[in-house]
């Protein structure tokens, strides 16, 4: 086999057959799960929630290093940085706007709604 | 004398090679700042999918098996996108367009699957002019087509390109951030199915 050296250095980040199978099968099998757990209501609403968000989260991180190869670059690790800053926005923007939101929510009570906020809290006035 | 020949080659191999990796950074930089607009989508739908001013929530308009159906085909494309890439890598041309081949039409239906949806959704009066709730659904999963629609025109000229020329350089190199570009679709979509449409069926 006399490949050229650009092709073989390139298919050492471009990954093998191994990986994408495996990233593929993880996917399907985690997708598959979420989804019966969801329509079979297997568990209580929020159990649910958060089981399906953890399941999420875990086949993000199957697809960014099996699909994406992730990780697998040599230092400096200029993707990671600039991958891990993206989180850091991301988490800024999307809690930032629920908690805005909420606290604008909660300022803006009409007085029934503030009386059944605290009923709700403390047993009312 | 061949020898230094070879070894001036080599050089200008690994220079290329780091040029196009230069390319393959900076494409990844755009992808990072496309997952901060869908993350401005998704913050707008967490604040807007509760306002459904009386129409319907995600529970009553979602049917789930088309959903999930979506769903593994978009994902099978992803992996086959991984076997063209692959096949590109080893300079097996054919291999290569008939996995790109696969890749596009799994989208292609995709993309169907998607537009029926659409389609049944407005014909129902549920259009994005019914609530917040629908405005944000239709802005997020809308982007998310939209991607994909470009992807589809991208991997159609990709095809041809790679038919006519074959696995050159620049062929390979637009090849692999065309299959980032895909696989960073597949993993929004995972955010979608979970957030919109699971956490939907479950009236969050």
């Amino acid at each position: 086999m006399n490949r050229r050296p650009v092709i073989s250095q390139h298919n050492a980040d471009g990954g093998n057959l191994q990986l994408y199978v495996t990233g593929f099968v993880l996917s399907i099998s985690l997708t598959i799960a979420a989804y019966l757990m969801v329509v079979n209501h297997t568990l209580s609403k929020w159990q649910l929630v958060y089981a399906i968000a953890v399941l999420a989260f875990i086949q993000f991180l199957v697809q960014l290093i099996f699909f994406l190869h992730l990780g697998r670059e040599m230092k400096p690790r200029w993707k990671l940085g600039v991958f891990l800053s993206m989180v850091l926005i991301v988490l800024i923007v999307v809690i930032g706007s629920l908690w805005i939101m909420d606290s604008l929510n909660y300022r803006m009570m009409s007085p029934d709604m503030i009386n059944d906020y605290l009923t709700k809290q403390d047993g009312g006035i | 004398m061949s020898a230094v020949k070879t070894a001036e080659q080599i050089n200008q191999r690994t220079a290329e090679h780091e040029s196009d990796n230069k390319t393959v950074f900076g494409f990844w930089v755009y992808l990072m700042t496309d997952c901060v607009l869908f993350a401005c989508l998704f913050a707008t739908y967490a604040v807007l999918h509760t306002n459904t001013v009386g129409g319907p929530d995600g529970s009553e308009l979602f049917s789930m098996p088309a959903v999930l159906a979506e769903t593994l085909i978009l994902l099978t494309s992803s992996f086959t996108c991984g076997l063209a890439m692959l096949a590109a890598h080893r300079a097996q041309k054919t291999q290569a367009l008939f996995w790109l081949g696969v890749t596009a039409a799994l989208g292609l239906v995709f993309l169907a699957l998607e537009l029926v949806e659409f389609r049944h959704l407005v014909a129902e009066g549920n259009s994005w002019r019914r609530s917040g709730f629908l405005s944000s659904f239709f802005t997020l999963v809308g982007t998310h087509g939209l991607h994909i629609t470009f992807g589809l025109i991208w991997m159609f000229v990709m095809m041809i390109r790679v038919v006519r020329a074959g696995l050159t350089r620049s062929a390979l190199r637009r090849l692999t951030l065309l299959s980032m570009f895909w696989h960073f679709l597949d993993i929004i979509w995972i955010f979608i199915f979970t957030i919109v449409y699971l956490m939907g069926e479950l009236q969050v």
